[in-house]
């Protein structure tokens, strides 16, 4: 009986996981088109997800042998299977493989199951409770069935009264196993991660953050240029059909494993994010319906069942409730710590910016001092509202060149909005004592330099981000230099990755990078490290943006200061607070992030937290009763400097270069 | 009594703004928080219109400006169209006559141009109806009545009752207005209406220089205690000094304010 039911079985599971397939793959169609080389991605596909994926997933070793058994011996069981169980290709060599992978994919469920047990707060419950029984069935029922095909044989197997009852049970097991692994796959089930990944790797929004054959992964902006000349152009987007089709299919890649909702610093401080919750609220607006179902930790402070979402509805409402509520966009800290996190790959961040943008630019409704911000930029080319002829008044006594008079020159310093803030112009001070030891030959654009943009974006408002890149372009091109080196990773990030697809392309340091450079071609001499214990805190957008976690601890290293790192650290780096506007929009939430990255300063002992980033300076300065104190890497370099004048004398340490500041 | 069916009307007058610092186009603060005053009735009326009217040329140096009031939420801005160097009173009382809103509401003072703050002034004087300045809040609209606030020194606040028509000019007292949003900024239509202009013949005479702000009196605090230095900030203004002169002629009131000018340094 098994022989003739089970290739009906087996390809009406396929039969129904194509058509949801189609179903699918025509609801993320639904979105915006998208640029995405199809072929070149599907081929690039295989290499995504065994190097860049794994790489991922292999932070967590346990998990990862697990999912590589249970998906491996998935995979090969159910090719295998339509071999062996579909096409009656059954020869005792390709049914002791079925055997084998069937094997394998029960020990990996079991490890599964044993997650499921008492599963940690950030791993969604609801269907996933149920996903290790089906992969137990599938495995079993694989297992079961295919032991006649190398003929070992229960006796008794095929007579008597047992055999009908039996067959049912394996049928059953069979049916269970591919309505969950095939069916599921497409129509919505847990298993629907597999094939929405697969295809997600695929047709990545953000192609170039895979690592390539020869070499690092490449640093991008997953923020996609607005048209704002057609007045017909949608600015961002307002409805679940606005985002790309591949950002679609990207939210349905989820597995809603939490790793995000671990690291989102605003999900820690009880802001109402969570990265996963707001993946799946996506997911629910591209069908509409409510998320009363969702079975994972809520946004903080926002019960599950009040919010609903339409397919052509509106995400945010202007007024009451829609599918999510803007506050929780405006959390975010834009800090990629669970974009870094997610095995899926998936861009949560780029997705919040693009909602923000329609909250700016058509709503009007950037929360608490945005707009004011916003209105500065506009004005003044500066996030405070400062005098834009004022901000080379910190260097007034320092002789400055400008790029006005030299035109050409090695090193264009590019100041950032720190210039008018009085604690980030020691830093500045700093930095330029370190390039005048060091001979460089550098200038600053003074006055003529503008905010960088950073800010506005991430507040949402294209408008001015492109007003003002356009305009630091047009600027920039004025001058030739070899590079542009800054104090702030904003700046540099926003610089570097994001004023391409502006026009302006430009060879990016960050002073640290830099400062490594001058000290490995001996043009700087540190006196050795005298202070206490120092760790290191590193900058999202010089880390996990740009991939630069070597060159400040390099530096350090120079100085001969061991960094005593913090618990995160690295890739892992908690976020201050400082970043995509969050102090200017300041959503309350139950404890403020600089005070946890504080506390994570605490826990190493450090007397000294060296930091690289004029925001990571203040949001980090802001804490009150702080264990540590806050120094840039620049004002440590100053500190540390040993001038050639005098190194022949004396080697005492300099005096520190911010004396003269009062 | 207002039939139900006929919209309330409310024209907003706005201007190009200067940025104190840059002294780039903008909208202008007053008169933005005069259209977010215009805005806001939306919670007394049913039907509210809201027509915003600016009158002047547009050009490229202040397109970014005007927009910046459609970005409040606006279809359309009437552009009144006026050469430079007019007398923009005639042309605007004009066009409120010919299709006469139930209320005007204007800023205090332009941010740049002549400045005087007259305008209200002269609107209301050639319109006939009333002005009430400073205003910050309408309470209600009832049978052609509007209960406003008027904002005095001090954060203190009048309740007045106006019958309407009526000119309202709103100052830096009022609510700031809402964020200004690009994309209804941008798809705003600019709606011109060629008005005659009367030139301003004194108006092309004169000199125009930036603005300084004002000197202001040094108050000298003696207060040796913080709890002194904090009554001293936060006492009223004392008259006392001043000197009351009623059924004077004319001839020696112009005495006093010669003799107070001189006092004061003013004439020397």
């Amino acid at each position: 009986m098994l022989e003739t039911l089970l290739p009906i079985l087996i390809f009406a599971a396929l039969a129904l996981a194509v058509l949801g397939a189609v179903r699918r793959i025509r609801l993320w169609r639904q979105g915006r088109p998208a640029r995405v080389a199809i072929l070149g991605g599907l081929a690039a596909m295989p290499r995504r997800y065994l190097i860049d994926l794994h790489h991922v997933v292999a932070r967590d070793k346990v998990m990862s042998n697990t999912h590589v058994a249970t998906a491996g011996g998935f995979v090969s069981a159910a090719a295998l299977m339509i071999l062996v169980h579909g096409l009656g290709f059954d020869t005792p060599l390709l049914g002791g493989l079925l055997l084998a992978a069937s094997t394998v994919m029960f020990a990996g469920s079991l490890f599964v199951a044993r997650r499921r047990l008492d599963p940690p707060a950030r791993l969604s419950r609801g269907p996933w409770m149920r996903l290790p029984k089906s992969l137990l069935a599938f495995s079993l029922g694989v297992f079961l069935i295919t032991l006649p095909t190398i003929g070992v044989l229960p006796p008794g197997f095929s007579q008597g009264a047992g055999h009908w009852l039996l067959a049912l049970v394996l049928a059953a097991l069979v049916t269970w196993g591919l309505g969950e692994m095939f069916f599921g796959m497409t129509w919505g089930g847990p298993m629907k991660h597999a094939f929405a990944g697969a295809l997600h790797l695929a047709f990545h929004r953000r192609p170039e953050r895979f690592s390539s054959k020869n070499g690092h992964a490449g640093r991008s902006t997953g923020l996609k240029a607005l048209n704002l000349e057609n007045p017909e152009a949608p600015l961002g987007v307002e409805t679940p059909v606005d985002f790309t089709w591949n950002q679609r299919l990207g939210f349905d890649a989820c597995v809603q494993c939490g790793r995000c909702e671990a690291v989102c610093p605003a999900f820690a401080a009880g802001q109402p994010l969570n990265p996963k919750k707001l993946i799946q609220d996506m997911v629910i607006g591209m069908v509409g319906g409510s998320d009363a179902a969702y079975a994972g930790s809520p946004y903080p402070g926002k019960p599950l069942g009040e919010h609903h979402g339409d397919p052509q509805g509106p995400i945010v409402a202007r007024q009451g409730k829609a599918l999510v509520d803007a506050e929780t966009l405006w959390s975010c800290t834009t800090c990629r710590a669970c974009v870094e996190e997610c095995p899926m790959m998936i861009e949560h961040v780029d997705a919040i910016v693009d909602m923000r943008r329609f909250l700016t630019l058509e709503h009007g409704n950037t929360p608490n001092k945005g707009a004011e911000v916003l209105d500065n930029l506009i004005a003044t080319d500066n996030p405070g509202g400062f005098d834009p002829g004022s901000r080379l008044h910190w260097a007034a006594d320092l002789d400055l060149p400008l790029m006005s008079d030299v035109k050409q020159v090695d090193v264009l310093l590019w100041l950032g909005d720190g210039a008018f803030d009085m604690r980030n112009q020691r830093t500045l001070r700093a930095l330029v004592k370190v390039l005048r030891a060091a001979g460089v030959d550098f200038a600053v654009l003074g006055n003529e330099e503008r905010d960088s943009g950073d800010v506005a974006r991430r507040l949402g408002d294209e408008a001015t981000f492109q007003s003002l890149a356009r305009r630091n372009i047009a600027t920039l091109s004025q001058y030739r230099f070899l590079r542009i080196v800054t104090c702030d990773p904003h700046s540099f990030h926003v610089l570097g990755n994001e004023y391409g697809e502006l026009g302006g392309n430009y060879t990016v340091s960050h002073h640290s990078t830099y400062i490594a450079e001058l000290h490995d071609a001996g043009r700087l001499a540190f006196a050795p490290w005298k202070g206490g214990k120092v760790t290191y805190h590193d900058p999202c957008y010089l880390g996990r943006y740009n991939g630069e976690y070597e060159a400040p601890r390099n530096v350090l290293k120079a100085l001969g200061i061991d960094v005593a790192e913090m618990g995160r650290s690295g890739f892992r780096s908690r976020c201050c607070g400082g970043g995509g506007g969050a102090p200017i929009t300041d959503i309350p939430g139950k404890q403020r992030i600089p005070d946890m990255r504080m506390n994570d300063v605490r826990e190493t002992g450090a007397e000294l937290v060296a930091v690289g980033c004029p925001q990571c300076t203040a949001m980090l300065e802001g804490v009150v009763d702080t264990p540590a104190e806050v120094r840039d890497i620049a004002e440590l370099v100053a500190d540390a400097l040993v001038l050639e004048s005098d190194s022949g004398r004396s080697k005492h340490r300099n005096q520190p270069a911010f004396e003269e500041v009062t | 009594m207002q039939p139900d069916s006929r919209p309330f009307e409310v024209a907003v007058l706005v201007s190009v703004g200067r940025h104190p610092l840059t002294g780039r186009a903008r909208r202008a603060d007053h008169d933005a928080r005069g259209l977010e005053l215009a805005l806001g009735l939306g919670r007394h009326l049913d039907r509210l219109q809201v027509r915003a009217v600016h009158a002047g040329r547009h050009d490229s140096g202040n397109d970014t400006a005007l927009r910046g009031y459609l970005g409040m939420g606006l279809a359309e801005l009437t552009l009144v169209e006026q050469p430079d160097g007019a007398d923009v009173i005639p042309a605007l009382a004009t066009v409120l006559t010919r299709s006469p809103p139930q209320l005007v509401v204007t800023g205090s003072r332009a941010e740049c141009g002549e400045g005087s703050g007259l305008v209200p002034y002269a609107l209301a004087e050639r319109l006939g109806w009333p002005l009430v300045n400073g205003v910050v809040e309408v309470e209600s609209i009832d049978n052609g009545v509007a209960t406003l606030l008027q904002a005095l020194p001090r954060g203190q606040r009048r309740r007045l009752a106006v019958r309407l028509p009526a000119i309202l000019s709103v100052d830096g007292a009022a609510p700031a207005a809402r964020q200004s949003a690009f994309g209804p900024a941008q798809r705003g239509e600019l709606a011109p209406l060629q008005e005659a202009g009367v030139i301003d013949e004194a108006f092309a005479e004169w000199t125009f220089s930036p603005a300084r702000r004002r000197p202001k009196r040094l108050k000298i605090i003696k207060a040796t205690s913080a709890r002194e230095r904090f009554k001293a900030a936060a006492a009223k203004a004392e008259g006392g000094g001043g000197q009351v002169l009623s059924n004077v002629t004319s001839e020696q009131g112009a005495e006093a304010v010669y003799k107070l000018l001189e006092e004061e340094g003013v004439l020397r």
